[in-house]
């Protein structure tokens, strides 16, 4: 027995030792890898050294769109694996996809636990770059773990001159410093029925129609009009938020209060007269009916849509027979053609991904050339749009096809590019803030009771304090415009 | 529902006559749903989205093709791994809940009394919140992107273990075992060859249960594993829900739960006409 | 170590050394996989610890604060809410599970078709609740195959908004609950009575006792630990009902927050990474759920004699 102790005694004093030993190694690792960082971010940009780039370039995003365009757009790629999982370099790097689903917050969790043991990770399973989605891009931007697009990664303002100023707004955090690039621009347009225009307005010519709802006001009696003639204006809810919450006056959140902007009191105001009115069809984003309406039995004024938004999913809504089953995208099929986009009375936009670069990563050089090539070469840019009708963040590229005689027959006959590219421009994002995401649905959800009529107006403020509450701790206070 | 039968008969076939009708609507609302899947996996994303048709549509191969064509999406892969995990879930929780039930039930020891207490409390634990300290602990232990962690901790599963118990109690009467160790057999024998062919019918429903469960589960596998080639079925199946706007195709969807579907029903199949033979083997015992 | 010489004890040790070991697997692999995350769980329930962004806040410790703040929200609403859930959708549940096992078990009925009707009824179950909540959207919504055949047949004018009202929503999903849940109870109950002894019930015949007297007199004794497992394992199911509402109401438990149920309230929760509060929420359901099924577990397998009362009153009735 006294043998055995001495022997267990001698090991923990062992087990200390290496203990201690692996603390202090581990800390001058850590320094020298932290000396080591600011160093290698200021050799990438100026020359583009192989010997300090590493093997693995470790991507992380929630679905295979940037995938598709990264194999089939990025210059260097060699050649991508069979079943998708990894991409080679023509310098040899391995590009690893992770892609993990969006549902129930899943992508955000899995990223927020795999940054923050970022530091302890082995250099080949570091993220290098992450793709994040507008509604809570700031969340990311705002820490740590996101590379300074300019002083960390080394694009140059010269790169970046030809994107449009909100797609940078949204990613730069509060000390001025750009986070990240995207290859998308989404400005939003109101498409609206062509033959409904007719019937309420007496012209379907979209300068003439974007007269008449150039503001809210106007926006609102033409809704009455369409009203009395036995048409809706808009389908849902939450059709016009995005024209409203884009254009606030002041970040939802300062400190610990939160502020609910007047302009969103606004929208609460318009769609619960709609609603009482019969202005609208009570649906909400993305249901059956909503996308019904937009169909050849909808009755439906008109839709607030991006880019993406109309080529795609607006087109196929319209269709009576869908392209699967025989039917052609063409006039006569359903409502194809019906359609035409005009400003509408505010300036938005609706959807995007962007491209950041994790700190930590020892892949500088290569992160840097992806973004060069997919975010700001006009070549590369200008054939994304061309091959899959994804509007692109690049002013000079899409000048040029809004310049053309581009025209697209499900509109009628409309050049919208040249519209995305007059709005585009236009959009205000200054006010973006982490806090976006989380709020804009809390609105949304609490006041749908509001409007459906099964709470009051102060109830549905009341349980949208509580969600807010839940969902951010540190906000004590909600302020309500008076 | 007087005690005096006047005319049996007469009762018997009413009686009939209505359970035959409830059991008719009940397996109609219970097909309905299966109805339904097959319908949308055989319409294209803008039918689905138009709204719900009772007569099938014509995309069924297109739907199917593009599933297979989509190399982001393991879709047999998915197949194996939820195979695997639901299967030894199934036997792990099952064989172990028998004998931790039947430790409880056939020995007298000092902390039999605590041990059942504590287990009925572990079994009214949330699973939802413990999940991030469990992953933490994965990660720690070296199992992140591991089966393993989504089928051994079924070694312990409460509420199997409380059925076992409560079957046991019902059941099992010792004389059996006290008769096996008369005759020499061990323990650990007695367990095995005479306790469980008569928990079989317990065993069997349990199985099921579990096999169920772990097949659908997605909460804990979509914490634990990343890696395309180790993710199950429910994670592709989220996966084709989180995908982009050109790609977000609603009839892909209901194919892959359409598929996803299929191998779970043979195995229930399978394991269903063990309880329906079971009424036999309740018989014999006695 | 004296203990082997007395053959009486020996045996009584060894056997006791059996038990422990039959039960040692569990509780390892309980102890591994279960009990330091249960553990870290209530510990956080004491500090002040969530994310904001990805900064880290705490943790700190503050003692009971999280749990004075949480009886403050709504808790007890959304305790309400979680059991007339269960409730509804359970009553439904047991009665037309009983009947089922019954009429399966009920050799005089002799129904045909047997193996198909228990084969089918329990397949709601095998599909993925997700999955089920998506399609019963599709048919209860405003546009949907219910409502439209509600207004073909004349019983409606208006398209009835189902997720637009209290009752509704609360319906749907305490149908739903029922449909994927009493399959699996048939099933359980069903092997229950398979194991009660046939000879009682033809002893019971040769007395000239009814199917009624069987059933209420000899069945439901026998089977009373199975109805408590099911009852308990419901009870718990139910506090921990989660993915049909929150697919269902698209998360938000809504409308006013009356199918907000326990374990969504701890999601929205985790949404901020709030250990603190999450570890409350979790302490205290935790604590409602052991209670609960405590007094369900000795209630059910109590004095005898009590319970044989109430049950011959019932039959009087």
């Amino acid at each position: 027995m006294k043998k055995a102790r001495k022997i267990t005694a001698m090991l923990l004093a062992l087990a200390m030792m290496t203990g201690v030993m692996a603390t202090v190694s581990g800390c001058q690792s850590g320094t020298a890898a932290s000396t080591a960082a600011p160093a290698e971010s200021q050799a990438a940009p100026s020359s583009e050294a192989p010997a300090a780039e590493g093997k693995t370039l470790n991507i992380w995003c929630w679905n295979d769109e940037f995938q598709s365009r990264f194999n089939d757009y990025y210059p260097e790629v060699k050649e991508v694996a069979k079943d998708k999982s990894t991409t080679t370099l023509n310098d040899g790097t391995v590009v690893k996809w992770t892609i993990n689903p969006n549902d129930n917050n899943n992508y955000q969790n899995k990223l927020d636990q795999a940054l923050l043991s970022q530091e302890s990770a082995a250099a080949d399973d570091k993220i290098d770059i992450f793709l994040v989605e507008a509604d809570y891009a700031l969340k990311y931007v705002d820490s740590e773990y996101t590379l300074d697009v300019k002083k960390d990664i080394g694009l140059e303002d010269s790169d970046l001159s030809n994107q449009y100023q909100y797609t940078q707004d949204i990613v730069t955090d509060k000390n001025g410093a750009l986070k990240g690039t995207t290859w998308q621009a989404t400005p939003g347009l109101f498409a609206y029925r062509r033959s409904i225009a007719k019937a309420v307005l007496g012209t379907d010519d979209p300068t003439k129609v974007q007269e008449a709802l150039s503001d809210w006001d106007k926006f609102n009696s033409v809704a009455a009009q369409a009203s009395t003639k036995g048409y809706k204006m808009l389908s849902g809810y939450d059709d016009s938020y995005r024209t409203f919450s884009n254009n606030v006056s002041a970040p939802w959140v300062t400190d610990t209060t939160a502020t609910v902007d007047p302009n969103l009191m606004n929208w609460v105001k318009q769609t619960k007269e709609y609603t009482d009115k019969g202005y609208n069809n009570k649906t909400s984003l993305w249901d059956d009916k909503w996308q019904a309406d937009q169909g050849p039995s909808g009755k439906v004024f008109g839709f607030f849509y991006s880019t993406w938004g109309i080529n795609f999913t607006l087109l196929g809504n319209s269709l009576k027979t869908p392209v699967a089953e025989g039917g052609k995208e063409e006039v006569g099929n359903g409502v194809y053609g019906d359609y035409a986009v005009c400003q509408g009375p505010q300036s938005y936009y609706w959807g995007g991904t962007w491209i950041c670069g994790a700190k930590g990563s020892d892949n500088l050089g290569t992160i840097k050339n992806v973004m060069k090539s997919l975010t700001s070469d006009s070549t590369i840019m200008k054939k994304i749009t061309t091959d899959t009708q994804d509007y692109t963040n690049n002013k000079a590229a899409m000048e040029e096809i809004a310049n053309s005689d581009f025209k697209s027959a499900f509109l009628g006959g409309q050049n919208h590019i040249k519209l995305f590219a007059e709005v585009a421009p236009k959009i205000d994002m200054s006010n973006a803030g982490p806090y976006d995401q989380g709020m804009n649905e809390s609105l949304q959800k609490s006041f749908k009771d509001y409007f459906n009529g099964s709470v009051d107006l102060e109830k549905a403020k009341a349980n949208f304090e509580k969600t807010v509450k839940e969902k951010y701790p540190e906000i004590t206070e909600i302020k309500w415009p008076s | 529902m007087t005690k005096h039968a006047k005319s049996g008969k007469g009762k018997l076939v009413t009686a009939r006559a209505v359970s035959y009708f409830v059991l008719a609507i009940l397996c109609f609302l219970c097909l309905f749903f299966f109805y339904m899947l097959l319908i949308n996996s055989s319409r294209n994303n803008f039918q689905i989205q138009q709204g719900f048709s009772f007569l099938p549509g014509k995309s069924f191969a297109v739907n199917f093709n593009n599933m297979l064509k989509d190399a982001n999406l393991p879709v047999v892969s998915g197949i194996r791994n939820s195979f695997i995990v639901s299967a030894l879930s199934a036997i792990l929780a099952t064989y172990f809940s028998a004998m931790t039930a039947y430790g409880i039930f056939a020995y007298n020891f000092k902390f039999k009394r605590a041990a059942f207490i504590i287990i009925l409390l572990i079994m009214t634990m949330p699973t939802q919140v413990s999940a991030v300290g469990f992953v933490n602990q994965m990660q720690a232990m070296g199992l992140r992107n591991s089966l393993i962690p989504l089928f051994l901790p079924t070694i312990s599963s409460p509420v199997v273990f409380f059925f076992m118990k409560q079957y046991l109690d019902s059941n099992m009467p010792m004389e059996i075992v006290e008769a096996a160790r008369i005759d020499g057999s061990s323990e650990l024998h007695t367990f095995n060859f005479i306790v469980l062919p008569i928990m079989k019918p317990a065993i069997a429903v349990q199985a099921i249960f579990t096999f169920v469960t772990a097949w659908n589960n997605f909460f804990i596998p979509a914490l634990l594993l990343d890696k395309a080639d180790k993710k199950t079925l429910p994670i592709l199946i989220a996966q084709l829900r989180s995908a982009d706007f050109l790609k977000f195709d609603m009839g892909q969807v209901y194919m892959l739960i359409t598929i996803a579907i299929i191998p779970i029903i043979i195995v229930y199949l399978i394991l269903s006409k063990y309880i329906v033979r079971g009424v036999a083997l309740g018989g014999v015992k006695g | 170590m004296n203990a082997e010489n007395s053959p009486k004890r020996r045996k009584n040790i060894s056997y006791a050394k059996w038990g422990y070991l039959f039960i040692a697997p569990f509780f390892i692999s309980f102890i591994i996989f279960s009990l330091f995350p249960l553990l870290s769980t209530i510990y956080y329930s004491f500090f002040k610890y969530y994310r904001q962004g990805l900064k880290i806040i705490g943790p700190t410790f503050i003692g009971f604060e999280n749990f004075s703040n949480l009886f403050r929200t709504d808790l007890l609403n959304y305790l309400g809410n979680t059991l007339i859930m269960w409730i509804i959708g359970f009553i439904p549940q047991i009665t037309v599970a009983l009947l089922l096992a019954a009429w399966f078990t009920n050799q005089r009925l002799h129904l045909r078709g047997q193996g198909f009707f228990k084969t089918v009824i329990y397949m709601p179950n095998l599909i993925m609740a997700s999955a089920f909540a998506m399609l019963f959207f599709a048919l209860f919504s405003d546009n949907g195959p219910v409502n439209g055949s509600l207004q073909a047949l004349g019983i409606l004018s208006q398209p009835f908004r189902f997720l637009a009202s209290v009752t509704g929503t609360r319906g749907l999903i305490c149908f739903m609950n029922f449909l994927m849940w009493f399959g699996n109870t048939t099933i359980l109950l069903m092997a229950a009575i398979m194991g009660v002894d046939p000879g009682l019930y033809e002893a019971a015949e040769i007395d000239g006792a009814t199917s009624n007297q069987m059933f209420w007199r000899i069945t439901i004794p026998l089977i009373r630990p199975i109805m408590a497992y099911v009852l308990i394992t419901s009870l718990i199911g139910g506090l921990q009902m989660f993915d049909v509402p929150q697919i269902l109401t698209n998360g938000a438990g809504n409308p006013d927050r009356s199918a907000t149920t326990m374990i969504m309230y701890l999601n929205n929760h985790m949404y901020s990474k709030n250990y603190g509060m999450a570890g409350a929420v979790s302490t205290v359901l935790f604590l409602i759920c052991a209670i609960l099924c405590f007094l369900v577990y000795f209630i059910m397998s109590g004095s005898n004699d009590s319970v044989k009362k109430e049950r011959k009153g019932g039959v009087h009735k």
